[in-house]
């Protein structure tokens, strides 16, 4: 590519690991702003980073703007030569270097002043301070003094070359320049780089610096451990993800700890290996949890097994307090805390957690739950009140599940406890039980309710109680799990609440399960109110879709809205069939009470494909009509004759999928 | 093997060396080395400060009567406040951790985000914990706000555990296994210390007692605080025996709080009833110190 290439490394402090993919994006972005904004050609060819440098790279810079041409008019040729030198002078150009120009008052002088670009290097010196302070983070540090910048972590070096030289600027008292640093332990501080040999020089100081290459060291280094053994990691892409940004050069290394720990639950030993010391947990051949783990090191390498040592000693340590609350906590029994939870705050206007769980009791046993289901749901936040949440927040649920189980509930209670929380993301699977599913539902109910009760409804990006969160969890339960609740009894008659609900609904069925957004509303046009029932219109809609009659007729069935609409029809009566005009119209209306009996069968049995089809059997009637006969008729009462039989049409075929509003590729 | 207070000297004699006070340890209850005057005031206002000082901190609920290897109802932090803080900071820390003996080519550190923040003072940071072979031992904050006040000059604090620290150098499960000083173990000299006050913070508290005192302390304050506007001299005003009396009011929330006695809803609530204190006395500082500041 012709054009000079340029690099920029902002060198910083550690920089939270999870916030630096976005900001990456966010660079990327800025800069290419910068190249538009400045009339720049050029292309981002990669934005890298690791926690203590982000990385851009362009290419295709040209040396500096384009040079433009102004025409600039003087005094009119009437006005003589004295005219012209003055204009010339004035200009500082010579006067051989007029010409003339006509405009429709007459002819004048004019000359094509050049207006030079400004060099590339001088625009990127003047805008990328203030660029690199646009950078978003979540939040955000000074470190000067309170009017100074503001980033992430402090800012220490910064690189910035276009071709092979430095396109000066001073950001927090840091001067640009061609010196990066490398690995804080293993590299040198102070690493001259150029365009050409930047990553080779900050390899040979220990850093990669793509992050595509420290997941294949990880990766490697992982498959080498256990070669020779019959062992596996637990994949775990966030823990990779997460790892990969936290270190610049890393090395995985294989520690052990004593077998008598897997006495203890295996949530437990991976919640403590994976979420407090970010171990990756391994498995033996049986699949269960092995009496190992994979740490990994921000260095090269630990010849004298003292950092595995040292990881081994932590991780004692934690095993010891997690196995001290499991003990601990078996002196109470789950059930026996329910009394505790009236001390233990769920929302100040909302009450204790006694109150909640009393709610969720009764709304598992609104909709018909077990009486199993009913005591999960009266137990479910006990384990709120144990030291092991306490120690380890992230397992409520599960150590109510585990607790539950080992102290004698029924199966079915402990595993409703278990995965009350579930589904946690879109991606998650929802309960697997009947109960686990009822009490899931209740707990993400229960907060929809009563948050919208007292006006805690999430706005825009601020949704403090995660109420999007609990909503299109309820959706995926409701869905795969086959209920078919009412959405509208389910909000409780509150149609803020029923509305927030169908919304998730509508990001579920199109993010998740990839239906066209003109299907969705197709399909809760018809007045669908049970989510299981608006799956099945879906799968319907979409199954019929793609034939021959379907688009054609939604198209028909959109221009039928439009005339009802422009005749400001509002139904009523029924279709007088002595009105009706042989042929076309009458065959119209013979084929809708032909298919109207058929539609009426099939959607009585929910086989909404079938009855999607017969509508659509219609189209060579439905076109006939509108190619032969004219609605407007000039006798008032056969207009209306035909305007009710249109208006019936389209009530009773939009009772499945409102089909005008599918998007067709004619409308 | 360096005995715990070995290493305690080689980490003082080395912020010494940087021109760091070396102060003692503060004589009234804290929860935490950050709340000792020598920190929370002294980071307000524009005038540079660098200290460093042993705390003994007190966690009423973290007792474990001696009984678990790793939790300590008190343990002992090096408090080091840099203000305002050098840009090489982090290369410094790290050469701290050589002047202990530990040889970071052959070990592993990690600095990872934790931003800390003291609902009771007003006062929060950015930074990280910083990990060791998977173990934590330093907090790193650059503070950015103390007392609800917005600071003037960033300075960092860097809070070593000392215990987890010489347990790591020596090689030891528990904390009461580290030998303090030549042939004395942790255990020797503070084992009965954990005992006692775990069955004393736990046990034997008077709930009654200690909400009376809470209350005659926060009194105490809050009149000091209302008389300094109409004091004539500021710069005699006794704004730091107001501190003292915050850092009771904290202290015996902390016991209220082990002992079970402080509800979650009541929590937030003494809780904002010491912020206010806090706010209150590093307002005083800050408009007192300011004056002289000026002249100097």
């Amino acid at each position: 590519m012709a054009g000079k290439p340029f690099l920029l490394e902002i060198g910083t402090e550690e920089i939270p690991d999870w916030m630096i993919r976005p900001a990456l994006d966010n660079l990327r972005e800025l800069f290419l702003k910068l190249l538009e904004e400045n009339k720049l050609a050029g292309e981002v060819t990669s934005v890298d980073g690791t926690p203590r440098r982000l990385i851009l790279r362009a290419a295709g810079l040209p040396a500096s703007q384009k040079t433009v041409v102004e025409l600039v008019t003087g005094p009119p040729v009437a006005a003589g030569e004295n005219a012209s030198a003055g204009f010339a002078r004035k200009h500082g150009v010579e006067p051989k270097d007029l010409h003339t120009v006509s405009t429709p008052k007459g002819e004048y002088f004019a000359y094509n002043r050049q207006v030079p670009g400004r060099e590339t290097a001088d625009i990127l010196s003047e805008a990328l301070p203030e660029l690199i302070l646009k950078i978003y983070f979540p939040k955000t540090m000074y470190w000067t003094g309170k009017s100074g910048p503001r980033f992430i972590r402090p800012v220490r070096w910064i690189v910035a070359l276009l071709a092979n030289k430095v396109a000066p600027f001073e950001l927090a008292g840091v001067a640009s320049g061609k010196v990066s640093s490398g690995h804080r332990r293993l590299g040198r501080k102070k690493v001259p780089v150029s365009i050409r040999n930047y990553e080779e020089q900050l390899e040979k100081n220990f850093v990669l610096a793509a992050a595509s290459a420290r997941r294949r060291r990880i990766a490697d280094g992982i498959e080498a451990l256990l070669a020779d053994r019959d062992l596996r990691v637990n994949a775990d892409d966030a823990l990779l993800d997460t790892l990969t940004y936290l270190t610049e050069y890393p090395t995985p290394i294989l520690g052990n700890f004593d077998a008598g720990y897997l006495d203890l639950p295996e949530e437990v030993l991976v919640t403590v290996m994976r979420h407090h010391q970010r171990y990756f947990s391994v498995a033996g051949p049986d699949g269960k949890l092995a009496p190992h783990f994979v740490a990994v090191m921000n260095t090269a390498a630990d010849p004298e097994g003292l950092v595995q040592a040292g990881n081994e000693r932590v991780l004692r340590a934690r095993f010891n307090d997690a196995r001290f609350f499991w003990q601990f906590d078996q002196h109470r029994k789950l059930a026996d805390r329910a009394a505790d939870l009236a001390h233990v705050t769920y929302q100040q206007e909302l009450g204790s957690y006694l109150d909640k769980a009393n709610r969720m009791v009764e709304i598992v046993r609104s909709l018909g739950g077990s009486e199993e289901a009913q005591r999960a749901a009266l137990i479910a936040k006990c384990d709120l009140t144990t030291g092991m949440v306490g120690e380890f927040p992230e397992l409520q649920g599960v150590i109510g599940g585990l607790y539950a189980r080992a102290q004698g509930e029924p199966e079915a209670v402990a595993r409703a406890v278990y995965e009350h929380y579930k589904p946690l993301s879109m991606e998650d699977a929802i309960p697997a039980t009947a109960e686990g599913r009822l009490v899931a539902l209740a707990d993400k109910l229960d907060a929809l309710r009563e948050c919208f009760r007292i006006g805690l409804v999430p706005t825009g990006s601020k949704d403090p109680f995660a109420l999007r969160r609990a909503a299109q969890g309820a959706v995926k339960i409701l869905v795969e799990g086959r209920l078919a609740f009412s959405v509208s009894e389910l909000a409780a008659g509150k149609a803020a609440l029923r509305e927030f609900l169908l919304d998730r609904a509508r990001y579920y069925f199109r993010e998740i399960r990839g239906f066209a957004y003109d299907e969705i509303n197709a399909a809760l046009a018809s007045g669908a109110d049970d989510l299981t029932d608006l799956e099945r219109r879906l799968e319907a809609v979409k199954a019929v879709r793609p034939t021959e009659n379907f688009e054609p007729i939604a198209a028909s069935f959109k221009r039928i809205k439009n005339i009802l609409r422009q005749a400001e029809f509002t139904g009523g009566g029924d279709v007088v069939a002595e009105l009706l005009e042989d042929g076309r119209e009458a065959q119209l209306h013979n084929a809708f009470l032909r298919v109207r009996g058929e539609v009426e069968s099939r959607r009585g049995d929910r086989d909404y494909q079938a009855a999607l089809a017969a509508i659509a059997s219609m189209r060579p009637e439905v076109d006939a009509f509108f190619d032969h006969v004219l609605v407007n008729a000039p006798d008032e009462r056969v207009r209306r004759n035909r305007l009710t039989l249109l208006d019936r049409l389209l009530r009773e075929f939009s009772s499945i999928a409102d089909f005008s509003e599918i998007v067709t590729s004619k409308s | 093997m360096d005995s715990f207070q070995e290493i305690l000297f080689k980490l003082k004699k080395y912020w010494g060396d940087r021109g760091v006070v070396l102060q003692e340890p503060y004589d009234v209850e804290v929860g935490a080395g950050t709340m000792c005057p020598e920190t929370f005031l002294r980071v307000l206002g524009p005038k540079p400060y660098r200290v460093a000082y042993v705390q003994p901190s007190r966690r009423p609920a973290d007792g474990r009567y001696g009984e678990n290897p790793n939790r300590l109802y008190k343990h002992q932090q090096l408090q080091v406040i840099l203000k305002p803080s050098p840009d090489d900071i982090v290369e410094q820390y790290l050469a701290s951790l050589e002047a202990v003996g530990i040889d970071l080519r052959k070990h592993d550190i990690k600095f990872e985000e934790d931003n800390w923040e003291s609902p009771t003072l007003g006062a929060w940071g950015i930074g990280w914990q910083v990990m060791l072979d998977g173990l934590e031992i330093t907090q790193f904050t650059y503070f950015q706000q103390c007392g609800g006040l917005d600071l003037e000059v960033v300075p960092v604090e860097l809070t070593y555990g000392l215990e987890r620290l010489a347990a790591f150098l020596q090689g030891k499960e528990s904390v009461y296994e580290i030998e303090w000083a030549p042939g004395v173990s942790y255990a020797d000299v503070r084992l009965a210390d954990e005992v006692q006050f775990s069955v004393y913070n736990f046990e034997l508290a008077d709930v009654a007692a200690l909400w009376k005192l809470f209350e005659l302390y926060e009194a105490e304050c809050r009149r000091l605080l209302d008389a300094y506007p109409g004091y004539a001299d500021k710069g005699r005003f006794p704004v730091l025996a107001a501190y003292d009396l915050v850092l009771k009011c904290s202290h015996l929330f902390n016991l209220l709080d082990a002992r079970g006695a402080i509800s979650v809803t009541e929590r937030v609530a003494v809780i904002a009833r010491v912020r206010r204190l806090a706010v209150g006395v590093a307002k005083l500082w800050a408009d007192q110190s300011s004056p002289v500041e000026v002249a100097a």
